[in-house]
């Protein structure tokens, strides 16, 4: 299980600020090594500062990240990606601005090695709903957005309070139990994306995104209904963003418990591993825990 | 010293130039016509050598298709498992298979020459809907072995079926699995139908196919070049290539050797790299091309398939009610594509099958030629299956070409009509009656490998308009044998901005004839497809097709 590569899938339409977060997220990869599959290279995915070295296949970047363009064959790409060595700690696919998210995952779910860590979808807070009416694009639009299990809505900055919180309401609308993180030129927490940083990145460094969110841990004391545990965590309700960690189910089977927005997965896990769940959340707003400390 | 002429003497020339639409002679010196009319006229031009060979043999100028891909000079390595009847590069006719018992025979002949246990067996062609939709599955296939992986690809292209084998080799003989593209059997486990490259690409590698299914090689690229001799084919498209610095090396490499006989077209496919990038990369291989490699193209995809049901549609969508399809290129992208393009003098071919995707190629096309005015662009439309009236006018007043895919009518036609997109559209597919009336330049297509490569069949689909079962489908929409032959040679070579070259039989064009025996404007538009072809010449060089 742990040499399971995780993928997240980073969808959303032309414009809406992925790349951009493809780099932030690279810019703060704080030692782990991420693999990133991008739809084109050209005019550079990639910021120059953070290139190594790059030939026409695979751009190497600083901490021993790298970066790959999958262009028409995203299955031979990630088949390539499964090979590397050493295996990055976890592996972005920026999708292209018409794909479906969840047919990407629906291909990865076909490949060994691989885990769908879950799919972030960015949204341009200030075109999402125009794009959403377009003549042409808006089942694609938002066929992703209800494919989400979380929305980065970009570029806050670029509307006002009143409309910014018409367009939460309305992705609400359209997926009601996805988790929205509001950011400006794409900077989002780390841990908030990724699976592998939460518990990962340096305090210092988290700081400076996070403000309006938080890390939790729940200390499992005794055996837990695993799935209601799972599903409580992935409850848009109780205001956590993901969660992950280990819990004894009541008969006795120890499970990894993986939680992104609103999918949670389940698998077995060897009986060393010590009960916890590390959670991040929305600052003040974590509650519904408590009936499992 | 002086290239020679030879003057052939035909049965007849049918030249496509209404100033002289037959004659007797032809002159050629070196790969150019130097004169067409009658052996006294031709006299005039000097010294010259009489070849009669020809003597009792219809010259039409050399047919050009405009939409095929070279990867069928691939695929022929593999079974044919196609239902109907099909010319390999060597001329071997194969029967078309017409039950599952038969299908598995023809694989377990193939398989009992396989020396290494391992080695994959694959077939192509498939298509189970003239066999009542039977449904192939893997233990099928695992009748034919149950140790080797075997994978038979559809002759649309999108769907595989495998043994267990395969499926094992994949990691995917197990249950649990939940994808769309994979259904399950009864135990739980893959039937080992796959559908969508997505789906099919994890297996695919392990039953012999390449991964990227639109690149060629060296073998299959003078393999393909046989299939055009022995159709009268003498210019070609790939439609779509990846066209990398390495690829075009060898592609220049075969298409030079003296022997090669066809002039392959290949268009870069706009898929993974910005418009920029792309059209860069285009300007620069156009310096890169021959007389026989045509560089300089782009080909872009707006949409998918509708048999596959991706093909993005207008109200009120797919006839069966499944969604609508999908966009592999977003309109912003082809804007800018098409802009650039523009600027830079490269051609653009645009993939669209249903009529919302034409209708956003339209829209996007319109202000990117406000803004770059561009007389003369011949943007070309591909497939465009189910434009209407409206949409050729559009097209029209656009200055934009059409290829349309007479040869899909008969294949799938009766589909079209039962299921996809119901009755009132499948009449209106492909559309030549009303393109031509619109003014819309066009040519008529046959997307080898997805059909046969063969303009006379193909010509012979848009004058009858048959379905496969062999009723008439949209009467209105029937072209003139006169009309076919013009869209399988000048028609197509305006598309490609060649017309100025090939596709007709006239003083300073190409030397390229298609060499018939029989005359194809007096066979009949009902026998249009049996015109038996001996060969071609193609830029001044002789090829038989008994002797490839």
């Amino acid at each position: 299980m742990t040499d399971l590569l995780p993928v997240t899938v980073i969808g959303g339409y032309l414009g809406s600020g992925k790349t951009t977060m493809v780099n932030h997220l690279l810019r703060h990869a704080n030692g782990l090594r991420l693999a990133v599959l991008v739809n084109e290279f050209g005019e550079l995915p990639i910021d120059a500062d953070l290139i190594e070295a790059e030939d026409d296949d695979i751009i190497s970047i600083a901490g021993g990240c790298v970066c790959c363009s999958f262009g028409s064959d995203l299955v031979g790409a990630l088949m390539e990606m499964a090979k590397l060595d050493p295996q990055p700690d976890h592996l972005l696919v920026e999708s292209s601005g018409v794909a479906i998210p969840s047919a990407i995952v629906g291909s990865l779910s076909l490949l060994e090695g691989f885990r769908t860590d879950g799919i972030v979808v960015v949204a341009d807070a200030e075109t999402v709903r125009r794009s959403a009416r377009d003549k042409y694009m808006s089942d694609t639009v938002l066929r992703q957005i209800t494919d989400a299990n979380i929305i980065i809505l970009n570029k806050t900055d670029l509307v006002e309070a009143p409309d910014l919180e018409d367009t939460e309401r309305w992705i609400k609308e359209q997926n009601t139990s996805v988790r929205i993180i509001k950011a400006e030129h794409s900077a989002v927490a780390p841990e908030a994306v990724l699976d592998s940083f939460l518990g990962h990145v340096a305090a210092s460094d988290r700081h400076q995104h996070t403000q309006n969110l938080e890390v939790i841990t729940l200390t499992l004391s005794a055996p837990v209904d695993v799935e209601d545990l799972a599903q409580t965590l992935a409850n848009d309700q109780n205001g956590l963003v993901r969660a992950k960690g280990f819990a004894t189910s009541t008969s006795g089977q120890k499970n990894l418990i993986q939680v992104v927005g609103n999918r949670w997965t389940i698998t077995e896990a060897p009986d060393h591993m010590a009960d916890g769940i590390v959670g991040l959340g929305f600052k003040g707003a974590i509650s519904g825990l408590d009936r499992f400390q | 010293m002086m290239t020679e002429t030879i003057i052939y003497a035909a049965e007849k020339i049918i030249t496509m130039n209404p100033s002289q639409p037959t004659a007797s002679h032809v002159a050629v010196r070196g790969d150019r016509i130097l004169a067409v009319g009658s052996l006294e006229e031709l006299e005039t031009w000097g010294p010259y050598t009489l070849d009669t060979r020809f003597a009792d043999k219809t010259l039409m100028p050399g047919l050009v298709e405009g939409h095929a891909h070279t990867m069928e000079g691939m695929l022929w390595r593999f079974v044919y498992c196609g239902f109907f009847d099909r010319a390999d590069p060597d001329g071997r006719i194969w029967e078309g298979v017409k039950t599952i018992e038969a299908i598995k025979a023809r694989l377990c002949e193939a398989e009992a020459k396989l020396t290494d246990p391992d080695a994959p067996l694959t077939g192509w062609s498939l298509d189970p809907i003239y066999m009542n939709n039977t449904r192939v599955t893997r233990e099928d296939l695992d009748q034919v072995s149950t140790t080797r992986p075997i994978g038979i690809l559809h002759a649309s292209g999108h769907i595989l079926n495998v043994n267990s084998k395969a499926l094992e080799l994949a990691g995917l003989l197990k249950t649990g699995i939940n994808n769309s593209g994979m259904p399950l059997g009864v135990d739980g486990l893959p039937t080992g139908e796959l559908f969508g490259p997505e789906t099919m690409m994890p297996v695919s590698i392990h039953v012999g196919f390449n991964q990227s299914f639109i690149d060629c090689d060296e073998q299959g690229l003078r393999d393909f070049a046989k299939l055009c001799v022995r159709k009268g084919v003498t210019t070609i498209t790939d439609l779509a290539a990846g066209l990398e610095p390495e690829d075009v090396t060898w592609m220049l490499k075969v298409t030079g050797e003296d022997s090669y006989p066809a002039r392959i077209v290949p268009l870069k496919f706009f898929m993974g790299a910005t418009a920029k990038d792309t059209v860069d990369k285009v300007v620069a291989l156009k310096e890169r091309a021959t007389d026989r490699l045509r560089l300089g193209r782009i080909k872009a995809v707006a949409d998918g398939s509708i048999q596959g049901f991706s093909a993005r549609m207008r109200w009120p969508g797919y006839h069966n009610g499944a969604p609508n399809g999908l966009w592999y290129t977003a309109p912003e992208q082809l804007a800018e594509l098409y802009r650039l393009a523009l600027a830079a003098d490269i051609q653009v071919h645009t993939h669209t099958n249903g009529d919302e995707a034409t209708e956003m190629v339209l829209d996007t096309f319109g202000p990117a030629l406000k803004e770059v005015p561009s007389p003369d662009h011949r943007f070309t439309l591909q497939h465009c299956q189910l434009a209407d009236a409206a949409q050729f006018r559009r097209m029209d007043k656009l200055g934009m070409c059409v290829n349309l895919f007479a040869n899909h009518h008969f294949y799938w036609g009766d589909e079209h009509y039962r299921l996809t997109v119901g009755p009132e559209r499948a009449q209106r597919m492909n559309a030549c009656r009303t393109a031509l009336d619109q003014g819309v330049p066009m040519a008529i297509h046959s997307d080898a490998p997805v059909t046969p490569l063969g303009p006379f069949f193909t010509a012979w689909c848009a004058v009858n308009r048959l379905t496969a079962s062999g009723r008439t489908q949209g009467e209105h929409e029937k072209i003139a044998v006169s009309e076919a032959l013009f869209a399988i040679t000048i028609g197509a070579a305006y598309t490609l901005h060649m017309d100025d070259e090939i596709g007709s039989i006239e003083v300073g064009k190409k030397a390229d004839f298609a060499v018939l025996e029989d005359d194809p404007t007096e066979i009949g538009g009902a026998n249009l497809k049996e015109v038996r072809v001996w060969g071609t010449v193609q830029g001044g060089r002789l090829f038989a097709a008994s002797d490839l």
